[in-house]
């Protein structure tokens, strides 16, 4: 069964959506990509949220999104480009708009970062378009 | 295929090559407030929660299950509260392992929203969920009720019912925090404790609940749900690093404990 999960988190994820709007084929595939990633971390035990955010970022510029986290957990943020020849980074920062210390994964058009919160309460997700045109992102979760 | 995707993820596991950040950053405050908040990624589920309480020692779960509630409601904004309430509640069957407990709450989920009018797929993920809980998949368990809770909204926004979306997650939360603030109570640790701390989310619920329409804002249980938050808020405003007390923790439990009495009370909405 557990071969199957990896198979099976994506089928439920890309067919549950929870956005208002219908997502645009550049965001599906943004989120796939983004999936892709996460996968590896369901393997290490990691639970990948159905939840996720897509958007749009420019050049040299990040979108930054809000996520309450609880201490004891542990988490991965992975981020995808509907452009494959995008560069992309993820970046975390406390409350108070610190930047905390993450392990990092950043090929191309995928990134990640992951971190054991010493604190419960709200951080913030940034997704860096570091280089590229301006296009379609997704950032979704993983805990354990 | 199967296979494939398996090697794929493992590959990409190897190919990981993990490097610590400095910490060399920092946002001002203007960006901060204009940070995206959502309630698909910015809202936790209860199984984050449980996961996180879980860490710091054995939980009773099976201890914190409460009696059957009434499937009759008529007021949409109750149903949507206790939709909410029901799957953090699967949640707990699922840290509980207990299968048969996951499939009474999964054909109750399908009850309730039912009576919402919410799509027909569902039934076929009170299927899944009874097949799951019937093998022991527990991790694909909490993954399918998420997926459930999400079609649900998912459903509520294809039919106009935007506005019950934001309540099924905060009846979600106050379920959680009411099990896991009575678990806490009964094995009173800092560690534990601490996973209490959630002012931002508290505000963030608010602030959805005061955006949905004045109609549904004006009905008593969704102004009551408003009203006691603002007191929730700060039962769970500890400074960072600082644990709440037992007593603390005792009072929020009887805060969420009294707001998720009247979220069931058929009587209380018309």
């Amino acid at each position: 069964m557990k071969r199957l999960l990896p198979m099976f988190l994506l089928v439920v994820v890309l067919a549950a959506s929870s956005s208002a709007r219908a997502e645009t084929d550049a965001e599906v595939a943004a989120r796939k990509t983004a999936l892709d990633l996460a996968g590896a971390f369901a393997n290490d035990g990691f639970k990948t949220r159905d939840g996720h955010w897509c958007g749009t970022v420019k050049p040299h510029d990040h979108a930054l999104v809000a996520v309450n986290l609880y201490a004891g957990n542990q988490y991965w943020f992975s981020a995808g480009a509907s452009e494959p020849s995008a560069k992309i980074a993820v970046n975390v920062y406390d409350e108070t708009g610190k930047q905390v210390s993450t392990e990092t994964h950043n090929t191309g058009d995928k990134a990640a970062a992951g971190f054991a919160p010493e604190n419960s309460g709200q951080y913030f997700v940034s997704v860096d378009l570091i280089e590229g045109q301006e296009g379609s992102f997704c950032l979704i979760y993983s805990y354990k | 295929m199967i296979r494939l995707t398996r090697l794929s993820a493992i590959g990409l596991i190897g190919v990981i090559c993990t490097a610590v950040g400095a910490e060399t950053g920092q946002l001002p405050a203007d960006q901060l407030e204009k940070a995206v908040r959502s309630d698909s990624i910015s809202i936790p589920t209860p199984a984050e929660l449980f996961a996180a309480l879980g860490k710091a020692g054995k939980t009773n779960w099976s201890s914190q299950y409460r009696g059957p509630m009434p499937m009759t409601y008529r007021n949409r904004a109750q149903i949507a509260l206790n939709l909410g309430g029901l799957i953090a509640d699967g949640f707990i069957a699922v840290e509980a392992k207990d299968g048969q407990q996951v499939k009474n709450i999964g054909s109750d989920i399908i009850r309730l929203a039912k009576a919402l009018g919410v799509s027909e797929s569902l039934l076929s993920r009170g299927n899944s969920i009874n097949e799951f809980a019937e093998h022991n998949e527990w991790d694909t368990l909490n993954e399918e009720l998420e997926a459930t809770q999400n079609e649900v909204k998912s459903s509520m926004q294809s039919h106009a019912d935007q506005d019950l979306v934001i309540l099924v997650s905060v009846g979600g939360w106050i379920r959680g925090t009411q099990v896991v603030s009575g678990a806490i109570m009964k094995n009173y640790d800092e560690r534990s404790a601490k996973v209490l701390r959630q002012p931002a989310l508290v505000r963030l619920m608010q602030s959805k609940v005061n955006e949905i329409s004045p109609e549904l804002r004006g009905e008593p249980l969704v102004k009551d749900v408003s009203e006691q938050l603002t007191g929730i808020e700060k039962l769970v405003s500890f400074p960072p690093g600082k644990a709440p007390s037992v007593d603390e923790v005792r009072k929020l439990n009887e805060a969420v404990g009294k707001l998720m009495e009247k979220i069931e009370n058929k009587t209380i909405a018309k």
